[in-house]
């Protein structure tokens, strides 16, 4: 028996900034293109249905989850993961700064969708109430459940300066 | 958790998706993909496994939202998000920015469209039940030409509608005079953003005099469709809206309303929600006026 022929789409996307072509299979999700052929394991894969938010990025601006996206839909879009966040250098973005100085990840898996979503908060908002806080991050979970200085660390990162999501 | 294998077809006309459409049959599913915020979950844990996915995104007629006539006219793949802030939706049809405001996360609500969310059929969505009691209408396209039908027409049990495999909804109407309606929104959730255990919207007109001329109900979760309960927006008809005529018209929602047993809730739980939740929402309707 034969295989049936695998479609493969063309594909151009900007990464972080930088443009990316590839040629993808339409099954697979944004998410695996995003790691398994960028090799940028940083938007994590935890329930791979939607509930969980650990594969949160930027799609052209907004928050999304990289696990409901095809990859043949990131054609044409602009595309920011956790990878993006800190500067070329190292240096990390004031928001990592703040998680780190607040404790705000234990295991760290579901780091990479609650840094996006907070700085999606925070673009948006940029000062919160705690009550904003929780709902802004109500979509990632956070199985060490250490919600309580994430949210301190978005709080205080509110205080320390101001956001954008592009 | 991975999708299995589909062709995928990426149209820029309605056109191009109703002919997109036509390639299917009974062995070979062909399936619309809008926000994949239901769709993409079930594809992963392969409860659908459609021959082809069509991806609407690029289709440019299903976008926009513009006031028109006696309507508003919501593009069927209007995300979430957009209905939720849009300035025409807000003003105009601020039931229909409420409900949306109520989806998912953010995360979920920058993808998923009203199209999607109408077309799902999911019981405990919360555009259904806004869009049945503003009266709402669908704009569908198929082979045949395009054709509306109001929305109350859509929904034949859970996530199944009444649409041959061959149409798409390419647009929302909804009459500007309900929008402008006193309305209210209610519904119960275990978390923000989880799907609602029971959900209703009410609409209500009132005469200068305080009289109630027209009203509408609407309930979900509470059977295999979100649907309008005529008995309960008869019982606020030609009253003052008193305290009576609100328990008339609760009364009357528990007798149409067949709830179910899940995981979630009990059947009795969700009869009884559904009396609060009707009763909150004539109660929002009400302090509206």
């Amino acid at each position: 028996m034969n295989e049936p022929t695998v479609q493969r789409w063309p594909i151009r996307c900007t990464v972080n900034g930088s443009v990316q072509h590839l040629l993808v299979e339409p099954r697979r999700t944004a998410l695996d293109v995003l790691r398994d052929e960028l090799g940028l394991t940083g938007a994590h894969a935890g329930c791979e249905h939607g509930v969980c938010g650990a594969c949160t990025i930027l799609f052209d601006g907004e928050p999304v989850r990289a696990c409901l996206l095809f990859g043949v839909q990131l054609d044409g879009a602009a595309v920011t993961t956790v990878e993006g966040l800190a500067a070329a250098d190292g240096t990390l973005h004031p928001l990592q700064e703040s998680f780190s100085a607040h404790h705000g990840l234990q295991c760290g898996f579901c780091t990479p969708g609650m840094l996006l979503s907070a700085l999606d908060l925070l673009a948006h908002n940029p000062t919160p109430t705690e009550a904003e806080v929780r709902e802004g991050l109500g979509g990632n979970l956070c199985r060490c459940t250490g919600y309580q200085q994430l949210v301190d660390a978005v709080l205080d990162a509110a205080r320390g300066g101001t956001y954008d999501c592009t | 958790m991975k999708p299995a294998p589909f062709h995928y077809e990426r149209p820029t006309t309605v056109a191009e998706a109703v002919a997109a459409l036509a390639g299917g049959d009974g062995e070979r599913e062909v399936k619309l993909l809008a926000g994949g915020q239901s769709l993409v979950p079930l594809l992963a844990l392969r409860l659908a496994r459609p021959a082809t996915l069509v991806d609407l995104n690029r289709v440019e007629e299903l976008r926009g939202i513009e006031v028109s006539g006696d309507h508003v006219r919501i593009g069927a793949l209007t995300r979430h998000e957009v209905l939720h802030t849009d300035a025409t939706v807000r003003s105009r049809l601020p039931l229909l920015a409420t409900a949306a405001g109520h989806i998912g996360h953010r995360a979920i609500r920058t993808r998923g469209t009203i199209g999607g969310s109408l077309a799902h059929a999911d019981p405990a969505a919360e555009l259904p039940t806004g869009c049945l009691a503003l009266g709402a209408e669908l704009e569908i396209a198929g082979p045949a030409g395009r054709r509306t039908i109001p929305v109350g027409m859509l929904f034949d049990g859970p996530l199944s509608t009444t649409l041959p495999a061959d149409e798409l909804i390419v647009a929302v109407r909804v009459p500007v005079d309900m929008g402008r309606r006193p309305f209210g929104f209610a519904e119960l959730t275990r978390r923000a953003g989880d799907f609602a255990l029971v959900v209703a919207s009410v609409t209500i007109a009132v005469d200068a005099d305080g009289g109630c001329r027209a009203a509408t109900v609407a309930v979900g979760g509470v059977g295999g469709s979100a649907r309008l309960i005529g008995p309960a927006a008869r019982a606020l008809i030609g009253t003052r809206l008193a305290d009576g005529a609100v328990d008339a018209a609760v009364a009357e929602v528990d007798r149409a309303i067949r709830p179910f047993d899940d995981l979630h809730a009990s059947a009795e739980y969700r009869r009884a929600m559904a009396a609060l939740m009707v009763r909150r929402a004539i109660g929002a309707a009400r302090g509206a006026r």
